[in-house]
C-alpha cells in the first residue's frame, strides 16, 4: 500500500510537467515596474523591466508580481495579503488607473508592456510600497467607531430597522485601499487638511448609522473650507474603485445634510 | 558660514541634528549610545550632493520619524 501511494506522488508532477509542455507556446508579456531603494537614497527611482510567461503564471498582475518575485528578483517589494480583493493590500498604480493587483487581469492580447507605480502622491517606502500613516490618521480622526449614551436595559443588542441597515450598503464593504483618495487631484494638492473620499465615505457610513448618536459631532467637525469642502466632485474616486463603491456620492450626501441641517 | 545665509533645506537639516542630540541628552546613562548613534546616521550622508533636493528632503522626513521614535520615553537604547 505505501508503495504505490510514493509511486502515485512520483508520478504527478511527471503528468502536469507533459500537460503544461504541451499546452501551449510560452506567451511572454513585459512588465515595467517601479523601483527605488532606501537604502541608497542618492540612486533615483527608475523602471525596471521584466519578462513573464503568461501560459505559465495565474490571470491577475499579482500573480505575475508574485512570480517574478519568486524567479526573477527577491528583491522587489509589494505589499499583499488576501489575494482575493477583501483586504486592500496590493493597490497600486496599474497602466495609469489605480486598482488592487489582486483584482487586476493582465491584458494577454495587447504587446504592450504593463506599468506598475506605486500608489500617486503617496511618500514611497520602498518599491511598490507607500507610505499610508498619514491616511490612516486621518481615519482615525473620524472616530470610526459607534457613539452613543444610551443603551438598551435588556443588555442585548443595538436594533436595527431592515430600511436603516439598507442605508450602510454601500458604504460599509469600503477595504480602504486608499485608491480613490491617492486618485484625487483635490486630495494630492491638499493632502494635510483635506480628508480624501476614502475617509469621507466612512465619515458618512457613521453619519447614517441609525445607532450612532454623535452625527452632529461628526459634521462640526467638517464644516470648515478644508476637511470636505475641498471635494470638487471631480468623480476619479468613483471611476477608480475596485470595489465598485461610489464615495463621490457619499460626500456629496454629506455637503446635503450639512446644509439641510444649517437651515 | 562666512555671512553666507542658510538656505531653508540646511536649516532643516540642522534643526534636525539638534534635536537628535537634544533628545539624546535626555536618554541619562544612554546618552552616548543615542548620540553616537545620531552622530553616524549624519556622517553616513555627508559626501551626498547638496543640490540632490529630493534626497535630502527623503532623508529629512526619514530622520524626523526616526527621532519621534527615539524621544518617546519608553525607548531605552539603539543599536546598530
Amino acid at each position: 500500500m505505501l508503495r504505490s501511494t510514493t509511486k502515485l506522488f512520483k508520478l504527478a508532477p511527471l503528468a502536469r510537467f507533459q500537460s503544461t509542455a504541451a499546452a501551449a507556446q510560452p506567451l511572454m508579456k513585459k512588465f515595467k515596474i517601479y523601483r527605488w531603494d532606501p537604502d541608497t537614497p542618492e540612486v533615483k527611482p527608475k523602471l525596471k523591466e521584466y519578462e513573464v510567461d503568461m501560459n505559465d503564471c495565474g490571470p491577475m498582475v499579482l500573480d505575475a508580481l508574485i512570480k517574478i518575485k519568486n524567479e526573477q528578483d527577491p528583491t522587489l517589494t509589494f505589499r499583499r495579503s488576501c489575494r482575493e480583493g477583501i483586504c486592500g493590500s496590493c493597490a497600486m498604480n496599474i497602466n495609469g488607473e489605480n486598482t488592487l493587483a489582486c483584482l487586476c487581469k493582465v491584458d494577454k492580447t495587447s504587446s504592450k508592456p504593463e506599468k506598475l507605480y506605486p500608489l500617486p502622491h503617496m511618500w514611497v517606502v520602498r518599491d511598490l510600497v507607500p507610505d499610508l500613516t498619514h491616511f490612516y490618521q486621518q481615519y482615525k480622526a473620524i472616530e470610526p467607531y459607534l457613539q452613543r449614551s444610551t443603551f438598551p436595559a435588556d443588555g442585548k443588542e443595538i436594533v436595527q430597522s431592515i430600511e436603516d441597515r439598507a442605508k450602510l450598503d454601500g458604504l460599509y464593504e469600503c477595504i480602504l485601499c486608499a485608491c480613490c483618495s491617492t486618485s484625487c487631484p483635490s486630495y494630492w494638492w491638499n493632502q494635510q487638511e483635506y480628508l480624501g473620499p476614502a475617509v469621507l465615505m466612512q465619515a458618512y457610513r457613521w453619519m447614517v448609522d441609525s445607532r450612532d448618536e454623535a452625527t452632529e459631532k461628526r459634521e462640526t467637525m467638517l464644516q470648515n473650507s478644508m476637511t470636505l469642502y475641498r471635494c470638487h466632485t471631480i468623480m476619479n474616486c468613483t471611476r477608480t474603485c475596485p470595489k465598485g463603491l461610489n464615495p463621490g456620492w457619499a460626500i456629496a450626501e454629506i455637503k446635503k445634510d450639512i446644509a439641510k441641517a444649517s437651515i | 558660514m562666512a555671512g553666507t545665509a542658510l538656505t531653508g533645506l540646511q536649516k532643516q537639516v540642522l534643526s534636525l541634528y539638534r534635536r537628535c542630540i537634544r533628545e539624546s541628552a535626555k536618554k541619562g546613562p544612554a546618552r552616548d549610545i543615542f548620540r553616537h548613534f545620531s552622530r553616524s546616521e549624519f556622517n553616513r550622508y555627508k559626501l551626498l550632493n547638496k543640490r540632490d533636493f529630493t534626497t535630502i528632503e527623503h532623508l529629512l522626513r526619514l530622520g524626523t520619524k526616526r527621532v519621534d521614535t527615539m524621544a518617546n520615553p519608553n525607548v531605552k537604547s539603539v543599536h546598530i
